[in-house]
């Protein structure tokens, strides 16, 4: 008897919606092994992950706020997935946006400037996640570079230089040492869209971002240049779609998305600059972007249930110690299932009994 | 053909001399999913015979053969070999029992040398040296020239060939299958390999014969096997049957037959193409040189030659995927356009068919709609300010389905899902249908059924008549002498002066296929004009 993966005619609407739900269950068993082996009362210890952050209203709008950065770095990075140009360093872009942001607001700071600030910083973090996306784009384009190790290669150099920064000259003179500048001013904050509350303004743009980016790859042309380019590249030549261009505009939006969730970050939940303000949001959003199917819809559901897992692992660690590392174990098995599961919608599985044709001939 | 009938004579086996075939098939199925690739074939191959397989595309031709190569595993039914049962893990069994087989699309690296790629493809336990003597010896024994320190890459198509064959017959196969091992051959070098062929059968050996040429089926084999639908129709000795009526066997009834609109008139000058050349943008790939052409309204010219004499790459140049350095080497509707974009082409009125439908005419895992819109966007007004028109774009389908008789199982299917001579019908038409000025089309009938390739030429033709031009790249001659008015020859990246139709035989354009001396190609030309 054989278990064979045998090609479909055409491939499965139905498992392609199935595929990351097949996959939460399958990450969901595993988790439960994996607690039982850590000796923790797995039932427990999965009501406290999925179940208790759903049931207060704080931890709901907490989820939100998480939800948006990995929202909107996804979109941006299953542009590129979907052209087939890997980058791997949203996470470089965030920090670089975060900083050009921060440096509109510092540099305001105590005076008397005006409502323009936020609206700046947020196009200054753009354009500078944009321009530092464009360096591996470029390098691949016009050198043939990888762009996955050098898009990769580069969050390290973002994260020592915010690093430097925080340290070395934009210190707070009044922060006791601490690497971080000082609170930003009112008109460099992110409004709150719930009075007292965690919501602010960044999550709408993140819906907007869902919106436009449904928008752009099923009705567009450039969309359709987008996938085209990433399905058959040779197809995407004769129709006259230029791969390079495309791979430049997907990855410079991509940056953009990216860098201006780093600004909301920190202008928002965060309120200044520091080491530490992405709990790798930018790789987190890559496993978001494929459990959401690359599909703008599916990405948004996709965030907010990673956001859960983040919520819900500070919870279980409060309440029942279970390391906070667990959540990134948690992820990756679901990136692994994800990746695993998606076979199924190219192929089937199928069950191949021996029978007496095919048994060995007496010889 | 006097040593042919002199093999013949001195045949000591026949199909009827021994007591067990050398290979029998019996019940052979083989089942994919729901659908039936070899519905219990029964298959008889003697020793000094040449067995033919014909059937159209998709008839299982090569379902069969793998599963007798032990490629693929029968659902049910036995294969016996000399009278015993044998079920083979794989190819290597298989060759270890004396089945050999060379494939259509070679398995060669190209950077590798002659000797390197033969010591590749053995079970070899001998050492370098003595497979470079046998290798040496076996193409000197068969006639079968090969150089074995000669890089892959710098052979010709035919040359490639003949490592595949020496490769089989170093294992010293008494069973050797061939799939369609003319296609990329000149007519004079097929008849070479006619002659090595007889002489293995004359040595005792049987060869299976994959082919769809039946004139030339009918010259080399002894027993015909016409397998349609992946049933088997008969097995049936040649001498008693002519082309007309292996031709119905294999179709299960008439073709209708290509008409020409009689008294085409030629009109305006569509397509010039004034000395372009281009250097390769792949290495090994082939440089084009000083290729000049005039192209008329009305008027459909053929161009032949064996794969890999650079048509690829003049089909790049013409449609625009690659730039030439000058705008006048690509002039359409009298507009330079050698410098101009793929979709500026199109704009100017110019549709384009390659050869590979999956991948490059075609988005294999996109839907019919979405390759409509892939060529389509540019100047068919199914995009508006940047937006998609999605109506007009299932518009687009059903005209072709329509026009074309597209079979497919819904109105909007994937590309991939479609047979070959469904999607071929699908990409000519989606061109057609945009009642283009100048039509490039590379090999429109490649593994295409009979009934969709009769389909295709048709249109060609009408679209001619129209009072397009068309270009029509193929390795088939038979196909070039059917539609087109003028032929001319690609060779190393060189196009001949086009031929009138009429004086194109057979010979003339093996000739220049062959890369015969300059000194006699201008014969052909004068004796041409």
């Amino acid at each position: 008897m054989q278990l064979v993966l045998e090609r479909r005619a055409e491939r499965s609407g139905t498992i392609a919606l199935a595929s990351p739900l097949i996959a939460v269950g399958l990450t969901l068993v595993t988790m439960i092994i994996l607690f039982a082996i850590l000796g923790k009362n797995p039932l427990l210890a999965l009501h406290a992950y999925f179940i208790a952050p759903l049931t207060d209203g704080y931890s709901l709008q907490e989820i939100a706020v998480k939800a948006t950065p990995l929202v909107m770095i996804a979109i941006g990075l299953s542009l590129c997935y979907l052209a087939n140009a890997w980058n791997i360093g949203a996470e470089g872009q965030f920090l670089i946006g975060a900083v050009a942001g921060s440096w509109i607001a510092l540099k305001t700071q105590g005076t008397d400037a005006g409502a323009w600030v936020l609206p700046a910083m947020l196009v200054l973090a753009a354009a500078a996640g944009a321009l530092y996306a464009l360096i591996p784009a470029i390098c691949r384009v016009k050198f043939g570079a990888s762009e996955i190790l050098t898009s990769l290669m580069l969050v390290y150099v973002a994260e020592l230089f915010l690093d430097y920064l925080v340290r070395g000259p934009w210190r707070d003179p009044q922060g006791f040492n601490f690497p971080t500048t000082a609170e930003f001013d009112p008109v460099a904050t992110v409004p709150l869209l719930i009075e007292g509350g965690r919501l602010h303004l960044g999550s709408a743009i993140a819906l907007l971002v869902v919106g436009g980016a449904a928008i752009l790859l099923g009705r567009t042309i450039k969309g359709f240049g987008i996938r085209v380019v990433g399905a058959a590249p040779r197809a995407a030549r004769f129709g006259g779609f230029n791969a390079n261009q495309l791979i430049i505009l997907t990855f410079a939006v991509s940056g953009a998305l990216a860098g201006l969730a780093g600004i909301i970050e920190v202008a928002g939940p965060v309120g200044h600059l520091q080491p530490g303000i992405s709990p790798g949001y930018g790789f987190t959003a890559i496993i978001v972007a494929f459990l959401g199917r690359l599909n703008p819809l599916g990405i948004l559901v996709a965030g907010l249930f990673l956001a859960l897992t983040f919520i819900g692992g500070e919870q279980a660690q409060i309440a029942m110690k279970i390391p906070l590392d667990v959540t990134k174990v948690f992820q990756g098995i679901l990136l692994f299932y994800v990746l695993a599961c998606d076979s199924l919608i190219l192929y089937r599985f199928k069950l191949v009994l021996p029978s007496r044709q095919v048994a060995r001939g007496a010889g | 053909m006097q040593t042919h009938r002199r093999m013949l004579e001195s045949t000591p086996h026949g199909p009827n001399s021994g007591e067990s075939p050398l290979l029998r098939t019996t019940g052979l199925t083989k089942r994919y999913g729901d659908f039936l690739a070899n519905d219990s074939i029964d298959i008889d191959i003697w020793p000094g015979e040449i067995h033919a397989l014909l059937g159209e595309n998709g008839a299982g031709k090569s379902t069969l053969v793998k599963a007798i190569y032990g490629l693929i595993q029968p659902s049910a039914g036995e294969i016996r070999w000399q009278g015993e049962r044998i079920v083979l893990s794989g190819p290597s069994e298989a060759r270890s029992r004396g089945i050999g087989m060379v494939f259509q699309h070679f398995s060669l690296f190209d950077n590798l040398t002659v000797a390197e790629n033969v010591a590749l493809g053995l079970d070899g336990k001998e050492s370098f040296k003595d497979m470079f003597a046998r290798l040496e010896q076996v193409s000197k024994a068969y006639g079968l020239p090969l150089d074995p320190r000669r890089e892959v890459w710098q052979l010709s198509v035919g040359e490639r060939q003949r490592i595949e064959i020496v490769r089989a017959l170093m294992q010293d196969p008494k069973f050797l299958i061939l799939d369609e091992p003319t296609a990329v051959l000149t007519p004079q070098e097929a008849d070479q390999l006619f002659i090595v062929l007889q002489r293995l059968k004359a040595e005792g050996r049987a060869i299976l014969y994959i082919s769809h040429k039946l004139e030339e089926v009918k010259r080399l084999c002894d027993t015909a096997t016409i397998l349609r639908g992946g049933r088997k129709v008969e097995t049936c000795a040649l001498r008693l049957e002519t082309a007309a009526s292996l031709a119905r066997m294999m179709v299960g009834g008439e073709i209708k037959a290509v008409k020409a609109a009689s008294g085409r008139k030629t009109t305006a000058l569509r397509l010039v193409v004034n000395d372009l050349s281009l250097a390769p943008a792949e290495s090994h790939g082939v440089r084009l040189q000083h290729i000049s052409f005039e192209l008329r309204g009305g008027e459909i010219l053929g161009i032949a030659g064996v794969a890999g004499n650079g048509q690829d790459e003049l089909f790049a140049a013409l449609s625009g995927e690659r730039l030439s350095h000058a705008p006048r080497t690509v002039v359409i509707e009298g507009i330079a356009a050698g410098r101009l974009s793929i979709s500026q082409r199109r704009k100017l009125g110019a549709a384009f068919v390659p050869e590979e439908r999956l991948g490059h005419g075609t988005v294999p895992r996109m839907k019919l709609s979405e390759n409509a819109l892939l060529t389509g966007h540019a100047a068919s007004g199914m995009v508006r300010r940047g937006f998609i028109d999605t109506a007009a774009t299932l518009k687009a389908v059903d005209r072709a389905t329509e026009t074309f008789d597209v079979r497919k199982a819904k109105r909007d299917p994937e590309a991939a899902s479609l047979s070959g001579g469904n999607l071929q019908k699908f990409i000519v038409g989606r061109e057609i249908l945009r009642n283009p000025a100048v039509l490039v089309v590379s090999q429109p009938t490649w593994g295409v059924d009979a009934g969709a390739a009769a389909v295709i030429r048709q249109a060609l033709l009408d679209l001619a008549s129209a009072g397009a031009a068309v270009l029509v790249t193929s390795q088939d001659l038979d196909e070039l002498a059917e539609i087109a008015d003028r032929i001319a020859v690609m060779f190393h990246g060189r196009l001949s002066a086009p031929l009138a139709a009429s004086e194109a035989t057979r010979e003339r354009l093996g000739l220049l296929m062959g890369g015969s001396s300059p000194e006699s190609t201008e014969v052909v030309h004068a004796a041409g004009a």
